[in-house]
């Protein structure tokens, strides 16, 4: 399915080779990193890496300011002062608790959202492109996304057009990416969602990353969350390597945010692990690794609390919002 | 001023022969985080990088009981050299000594023997098939239940990461002795209008490369045929055929079915040159291996040899190259290089060499060298001082010969045996890098242009024990496995081993084929 060109709106051409990707072979690989045993120092350090990258998400019909609020605030202070007490009882050198990298809304939301998080480094992030499906018609989808960025969006996590994309439309998909970093600029983070669950195997997926790579994506992102499976270690693994490989040709860093699925401290470290030892070290930042994950926060929280204390933290202690 | 003119059009011929993002691209490579830091990252400068370094993960060891002295397993007893003599046994992750083991004379191999013909007689040769896999589904649930015991025990000794010895070694051992114990009552239809007999004794001497995984190989199908046997382990890693010994005990083997001798070369010939065996099976060197077929030619003793290798794994520009590394990597670098049917010789598509090269040292660079018992270990120690010293002398020989030497740049423990992953780069099939095994982290790389020049390279050799081949197309990969003499050939993979697959090799990788049916025929009279 590679080994095509497409063309970019100043008609030069963009040349795909085919880059096949073996299942089985990347199964094995990502397994290998549910092996790793991360112990100590290093989990404490990458149970705070992971919490600085997380974008929180609320993505539901039911969304309102309320809601919204009790989000951005969990994102301001995720740790209940309390446990933060015992915890700088235990340990008084213990670093305080960063707060996440940014929450994650529908439009009409992000001026709430950004309200509440003035004055915080946390950004905003809007889905777009008549998130989750990406069905509706491109003009439609151009305007929610300079409607997203007007409103104050800091970030934007697009969805490709996978109907496109199935049906062998790559140029509609390319397009559109290419469209839609035009209206985000330099100022607007532009996350691309393949929805790798639609996208099913791993050369679709492949290819799909290489596509929004070109087509100026800073971010590519596994899924909406509303569709299973969302992220799984060997999709994710499949789209790192695409970002070596861009990063080998051109020299720009795109970044990776995995999304849905991942609930506990122990998944999340199973991806630092596989970051690292995939793309290396200058990616383990919240500005090029995000986390797509809200019950994970939880999670982590209260392993920060066993790793330092020895034992669990009272669990009714966690706001569920 | 002739030279400096040189000069000058030599440079902007240069400026002019690069694309713009080739340029970008060098640039943040020479000067790395600070020219990556695009408008993006400055924009948002959310946290610094996380500097991830794995902690220490060590297996715990304190449930582990190693007795100072070891014994001899002979007839259904743990006993005493008759001579008395010992000889240490290292542990090379630390170079230290962890035990001493006993070193069999011909007095105690000729007592094994005799333990193994009485059993034989008196009580093996009665039972039915049905009854003898009773006793081997039951050694391997003990090997089972006793499986952290024999991983930890396993790394102690021989070096290898405790994550190997715990996911490989361990349950393929057992899953070993569960697949020859289903056919213990089925050899009557394994070979259809034939009649099967067992031989009587087998003398077995294994390698340390894989201690209890090749004492598995060699006790399940002889137990399972109606053998008894006598076996020798390397005299560097005695001690988890010791474990199994006990093993048999605990279930309640019959005496003298099952004997260990340990010791080095003396006790392994005496074995091999008894007159009271009918088989021997010999897995090691292609140099010890040949003494053996010399001897034996003359004894009517039947015999498995499985020897050395020099393996080639073969990448074609359409294989899927990430992955591809990843098996290049498990082919030359899983247990340190120390597999017969290691892929040693890394045959690349000329097209696709310099990126698959540059894949490849970067992955190289993330494998954790060090304490074999840490979770996170990759590559463990090199199994003796002897061993490492080979690898480093043939190193240095591939050093002189020439060729692109790259070994990655982790700091290696201070005490111990350790080495490097290290590859030479554009190597030929004539250089010794390329001809000898080194049975060591040592990977030799060539290219090919076409497929008929890949077979014939891939062949090149006075082994043929195994192959890898990496396409992603069907058809190419059928017709490069049917020009390849190889015992074992792996698509897409490498280095997968299931008890139900036959292993062998052809020319000097040896005779016979283990595992499978096949591995029932060396100790099979078939009639």
């Amino acid at each position: 399915m590679h080994d095509l060109q497409l063309r970019m709106p100043s008609g030069s051409k963009v040349h795909f080779p085919r880059v096949p990707v073996d299942m089985v072979g990347v199964h094995e690989r990502a397994d290998s990193f549910t092996k790793r045993s991360i112990k100590n120092e290093s989990k404490l350090g990458a149970l705070y890496a992971a919490l600085t990258m997380l974008d929180l998400t609320t993505l539901e019909g039911m969304d309102t300011p309320g809601k919204v609020r009790q989000l951005c605030s969990k994102a301001r202070h995720p740790v209940p002062a309390a446990m933060m007490e015992e915890l700088l009882k235990k340990r008084p050198s213990l670093p305080a608790i960063p707060s996440v990298a940014a929450v994650c809304v529908y439009p009409t939301l992000v001026p709430y959202a950004k309200e509440f998080l003035a004055g915080t480094n946390i950004k905003v992030a809007a889905v777009s492109t008549a998130f989750p499906s990406g069905q509706a018609p491109e003009d439609v989808k151009m305007l929610d996304v300079k409607r997203a960025v007007q409103l104050g969006a800091d970030e934007i996590d697009m969805v490709i057009d996978r109907g496109a994309f199935l049906s062998g439309d790559y140029q509609k998909v390319f397009d559109e990416i290419v469209k839609v970093k035009d209206i985000c600029g330099e100022r607007v983070h532009l996350k691309v969602i393949l929805e790798t669950g639609e996208l099913k195997t791993y050369d679709h997926v492949r290819f799909a990353s290489d596509m929004a790579m070109e087509a100026g994506a800073d971010f590519i992102k596994t899924s909406t969350g509303k569709v299973t499976p969302a992220a799984t270690l060997p999709v994710t693994l499949v789209m790192l390597q695409a970002i070596a490989d861009y990063y080998d040709r051109t020299g720009r860093m795109v970044g990776m945010k995995p999304a849905g699925g991942i609930r506990t401290s122990k998944q999340a470290i199973h991806y630092l692990c596989m970051v690292n030892e995939t793309l290396g070290q200058d990616w383990l930042t919240p500005d090029w690794f995000r986390f797509g994950a809200s019950v994970l926060l939880n999670d982590i929280l209260r392993q920060v609390f066993k790793q330092v204390t020895g034992r669990y933290y009272y669990d009714k202690a966690f706001s569920t919002d | 001023m002739a030279k400096q003119t040189q000069k000058t059009q030599k440079n902007s011929k240069q400026k002019r022969a690069i694309p713009p993002l080739a340029i970008k691209a060098q640039l943040v490579k020479v000067s790395k985080s600070s020219a990556i830091v695009s408008s993006a990252a400055e924009r948002h400068q959310l946290a610094p990088t996380f500097d991830f370094k794995y902690s220490a993960a060590p297996e715990a060891t304190d449930f582990v009981k190693i007795d100072t002295r070891q014994k001899l397993f002979i007839d259904g007893k743990f006993v005493d050299p008759k001579a008395g003599k010992y000889f240490p046994s290292i542990n090379p992750a630390k170079a230290e000594k962890i035990s001493e083991i006993a070193e069999a004379s011909a007095e105690d191999v000729d007592a094994a023997v005799s333990a193994a013909t009485r059993a034989y007689e008196k009580t093996w040769s009665k039972l039915s098939g049905k009854e003898r896999g009773k006793y081997l589904f039951r050694i391997a649930r003990i090997m089972q239940e006793r499986s952290r015991e024999l991983a930890v025990v396993e790394t102690l000794d021989g070096g290898k990461p405790i994550k190997e010895s715990r996911d490989i070694d361990i349950p393929l051992a057992a899953a070993h002795f569960f697949y020859y114990a289903g056919w213990a009552d089925k050899l009557d239809y394994a070979f259809p209008g034939k009649k099967v007999s067992a031989l009587g004794v087998a003398g077995q001497v294994i390698p340390w490369n894989f201690p209890l995984l090749m004492a598995a190989w060699k006790i399940a199908p002889a137990l399972a045929t109606g053998n008894t046997v006598v076996l020798k382990p390397a005299e560097t890693t005695s001690l988890t055929a010791l474990i199994l010994a006990d093993v048999c005990r605990q279930a309640e083997l019959p005496d003298g079915v099952v004997n260990i001798v340990t010791g080095a070369g003396a006790t392994g010939a005496a074995l091999v040159n008894h007159p009271g065996i009918q088989k021997i099976a010999f897995t090691g060197s292609t140099e010890v291996g040949k003494r053996i077929a010399l001897a034996a030619a003359t004894s009517g003793k039947k015999v498995t040899l499985e020897l050395g290798g020099k393996s080639a794994n073969i990448v074609f520009a359409d294989a899927a190259l990430d992955q591809a590394v990843e098996g290049v990597i498990n082919g030359i670098f899983f247990n340190q290089g120390h597999v017969c049917c290691a892929g040693s010789r890394l045959l690349l598509e000329e097209s696709i060499a310099g990126i698959f090269v540059q894949k490849l040292k970067r992955r190289m660079k993330q494998l954790r060298v060090g304490d074999p018992l840490d979770k996170n270990t990759d590559i463990g120690a090199i199994n003796s001082a002897e061993q490492l010293n080979k690898i480093q002398e043939l190193v240095a020989k591939g050093k002189e010969e020439g060729g692109e030497f790259f070994e990655t740049s982790c700091t290696l423990p201070s005490k111990g045996y350790f080495h490097r992953p290290c590859f030479f780069d554009g190597v030929t099939s004539s250089s010794l890098i390329s001809r000898v095994e080194i049975f060591g982290p040592v990977l030799a790389i060539s290219t090919f242009r076409t497929p008929e020049e890949a077979i014939q390279k891939a062949n090149d050799t006075a082994y043929g024990l195994a192959a890898g081949v990496w396409s992603e197309k069907g058809s190419k990969i059928h017709r490069t496995a049917s020009g390849l003499k190889a015992g074992v050939i792996w698509a897409n993979t490498y280095n997968k081993f299931d008890p139900a697959s036959p292993f062998g090799g052809y020319f000097e990788s040896g005779w016979g084929r283990e595992g499978g049916r096949h591995g029932l025929l060396p100790y099979l009279e078939v009639r």
